[in-house]
């Protein structure tokens, strides 16, 4: 089936709920010693955290694939831009998202992207581009 | 009006470049990659070809124990020292260029492209970008990479 794609086509939003088990294999892949990810008593009592932090190159790798999972191999992602504005911890529901927000005439696409918190504060607010297959 | 944190000696450091580093794809890596971000196509579980920000993994710095902060991290030797040191969000632009596969050996640079201080209500702020180049063995660019970083 063809993608629709226009202004304003909203993608399928997709619930994450990183745990613990998920937050050690994702930080021993990138080789990341950082105690806030795996160390509770230290991201609780020395750094203040209510609990362990989701690794933000996490939340930016969702964005990615809220888009390719729309995509469906019909396109490609040509770039991103993305910030961690909020953190968030290991054991929230976090809904990861995104909206067309221009379309060229050669299937250039560009996407509004977003990982929202349980408040549905924007946490990771994102733009990808993206090109349609010819 | 704050005042002007950054050093000429600070400044001096924009356009350093880090040594080189080069490294093999392997598809258990991007196996492990893809599981780890609870990946859910088949192609990279597969670790058939690599997804979006595999570079993230093949190019983080692998240094000794006892040259870990003691919160765990790794000291970026590209960096000087800062007046500032707490961490704020930071941002990242990414562009994807040529797909990655199994067997690739990609060679990744960084540079300090810029440091500059804006002064906002709550004090001053430092803030510093770092681009990283990743070229494949014929010299082609695949990925370039800039981090945005906030100093409080």
């Amino acid at each position: 089936m063809s993608l629709h794609a226009e202004v304003g086509t909203k993608l399928p939003e997709r619930i994450f709920k990183p745990d613990n088990v998920q937050s050690m294999l994702y930080n021993a892949v990138l080789w990341n010693g950082h105690r806030i990810h795996f160390d509770e008593p230290y991201a609780r009592d020395v750094e203040g955290y209510p609990g362990l932090v989701v690794p933000g190159p996490l939340l930016g790798d969702w964005l990615h694939q809220v888009v390719e999972e729309w995509l469906d191999d019909q396109g490609r992602i040509c770039g991103i831009e993305y910030s961690n504005r909020v953190a968030s911890f290991v054991g929230e529901t976090l809904t990861a998202g995104g909206e067309v927000t221009a379309v060229t005439d050669s299937g250039r696409l560009t996407i509004s992207v977003y990982v929202k918190n349980e408040n549905g504060d924007v946490i990771t607010p994102g733009v990808i581009t993206a090109e349609l297959n010819h | 009006m704050s005042e002007q944190l950054l050093t000429q000696e600070i400044l001096d450091c924009i356009g350093r470049t880090s040594e080189p580093r080069r490294e093999i794809v392997t598809r258990r890596d991007i196996r492990k990659y893809a599981v780890a971000t609870g990946n859910r196509q088949q192609k990279y579980l597969n670790g058939d070809v690599a997804p979006p920000m595999f570079h993230v993994p093949l190019f983080w710095d692998i240094v000794e124990l006892d040259q870990l902060t003691p919160d765990g991290v790794s000291i970026d030797t590209l960096l000087p020292k800062f007046p500032l040191e707490k961490a704020m969000a930071g941002g990242l632009e990414i562009e994807y260029l040529k797909p990655i596969y199994p067997g690739d050996w990609l060679t990744s640079t960084r540079t300090l492209t810029d440091i500059y201080q804006k002064n906002g209500r709550s004090g001053a702020l430092i803030f510093y970008e770092v681009v990283m180049e990743i070229r494949n063995d014929d010299g082609e660019l695949v990925i370039r990479e800039k981090t945005t970083r906030i100093l409080r």
